[in-house]
């Protein structure tokens, strides 16, 4: 019999729309553990595909009648093996296409908003990683910042949208997820910018970013304005997109903010932190719109499935932000830290460009969630 | 390490490495040691959890040109 295929897509909607859905996970209970795909009104259940190879029907009383199904395994040959006995025996089920392999690919653009003189901002949702990326487009031109390593899904929309990419920005080395900024630059002949202090060891030619910096994007001069904040790595740098937009990178998120070890030196880096986010942040207007470079738990994703906020309400929500007491900020970013991103330092080698993976390679690096955040 | 069989499961997608393992596991005596060559990189944590959830004990595991190898003994 045949089954249904979903795509990331359309799972994504569902996160989007908070729908009710039954998930059955059949990896293993390690790689369920680790990472799953998260929904507000999601129900799971994990049994690793291996234990159904004699048939499911164990589990069917564990399984809904009323609501839609969706098996999900690593890259899919499992789900549909399992999906197709399910269906065999009367239920109606679907499975991910592509699996959590496609699942930590999907990008979804969302509009945030609209930029003087007809510009527009979008923010690319990583939904299955938490990692979100911008471009910002005025007159026919395009800025990326902080781009995954799906090059293609850029490309097109700034097709679609009619505009040409000319500047690409990393805010920061990333540690979690491998850049494609190097690869956008070099595909558009765009300018590929990085802060120095974070680029000192990349094999490749860039633009150092600095504090102060400032880049117009298409003839009415949307304005990105560089403002050096350093904390989750030495370089990190923050943007201010007309006035408007305040791109924080992993310096600060909606529920958390960045964490300073992911290069090893958390002890160094953990009063730059501070002075970043109870000193630089404070003397912008609170009015700014936070973008942030990830989200952490699905809860920070706005109805439309954009993740942003007013600086202003962070510094009145945001624990991060309200910690008067120095010695216990310290103790908390830099102690009881979640785990450290699945291969973090291969990927910091991988966007310094000394080493280069193949896609497969790449895929596996990036498995899991992106855990660049302290709470 | 002796191996009782020798199972090829060489590019062969998940869920067949398992599928495979499982039906020559069968047909060993307990205590009887089966060899698997594997290129798929989910069968690693996948083969060890199944080893355990079954019963069986993962001996012994290493990579060699991409090939993953695996000695599991029968519980």
């Amino acid at each position: 019999m045949t089954v249904k295929a979903m795509t990331s897509k359309e799972v994504t909607q569902k996160v989007f729309n908070k729908d009710s859905f039954f998930i059955l996970d059949v990896r293993n209970e390690t790689d369920f553990k680790d990472w799953k795909i998260e929904g507000e009104n999601f129900e799971y259940l994990n049994i690793p595909y291996f234990e159904l190879l004699d048939g499911v029907e164990e589990i069917m009383d564990k399984l809904p009648t009323d609501r839609d199904i969706l098996v999900v395994c690593a890259k899919e040959g499992s789900s549909i093996m399992v999906a197709e006995m399910l269906s065999d025996a009367g239920l109606n089920v679907s499975y991910l296409a592509g699996g959590m392999k496609a699942w930590s690919e999907h990008l979804e653009p969302v509009k945030v908003g609209n930029l003087t003189d007809g510009g527009e901002i979008y923010q690319f949702v990583r939904i299955g990683k938490g990692c979100l990326s911008y471009m910002v487009v005025s007159n026919g031109e395009a800025a990326i910042i902080d781009s995954t390593r799906m090059t293609d899904v850029y490309l097109d929309f700034a097709d679609r949208v009619g505009a040409k990419i000319t500047h690409v920005f990393d805010t920061h080395l990333h540690a979690d997820h491998i850049s494609g900024g190097r690869v956008i630059a070099e595909k558009t002949n765009a300018t590929y910018w990085l802060p120095p202090k974070d680029a000192t060891e990349v094999t490749f030619e860039y633009q150092p970013l600095e504090g102060g910096n400032d880049v117009a994007i298409g003839h009415t001069k949307i304005n990105i304005h560089a403002l050096y904040s350093p904390g989750h790595t030495i370089g990190s740098t923050s943007f201010v997109v007309d006035e408007k937009y305040l791109l924080s990178g992993d310096i600060l998120f909606i529920d958390s903010i960045g964490r300073p070890d992911l290069a090893g030196l958390a002890q160094d880096w953990v009063g730059d932190l501070r002075e970043s986010l109870y000193k630089r942040y404070r003397e912008l207007s609170e009015d700014l719109v936070v973008l942030p470079a990830h989200f952490m738990i699905i809860e920070e994703l706005n109805e439309d499935g954009s993740v942003s906020e007013r600086l202003g309400t962070l510094f009145a929500k945001n624990h991060g932000l309200n910690i008067a007491d120095e010695k216990e900020f310290r103790k908390m970013v830099t102690e009881n830290l979640p785990p450290q991103p699945n291969a973090y330092q291969e990927i910091r080698e991988t966007n310094m460009g000394k080493i280069n993976p193949d896609t497969e390679k790449q895929r596996e690096m990036e498995i899991g969630p992106n855990r660049c955040a302290v709470r | 390490m002796e191996a009782n069989k020798v199972l090829d499961a060489k590019g062969l997608a998940c869920p067949m490495p398992i599928v495979k393992t499982k039906k020559a596991m069968n047909e060993l005596e307990s205590g009887q040691v089966l060899e698997i060559h594997a290129t798929d990189k989910g069968a690693k944590n996948d083969l060890t959890a199944w080893a355990k959830s079954g019963g069986h004990e993962l001996v012994k595991h290493e990579e060699e040109d991409n090939v993953l190898k695996f000695w599991i003994k029968k519980g």
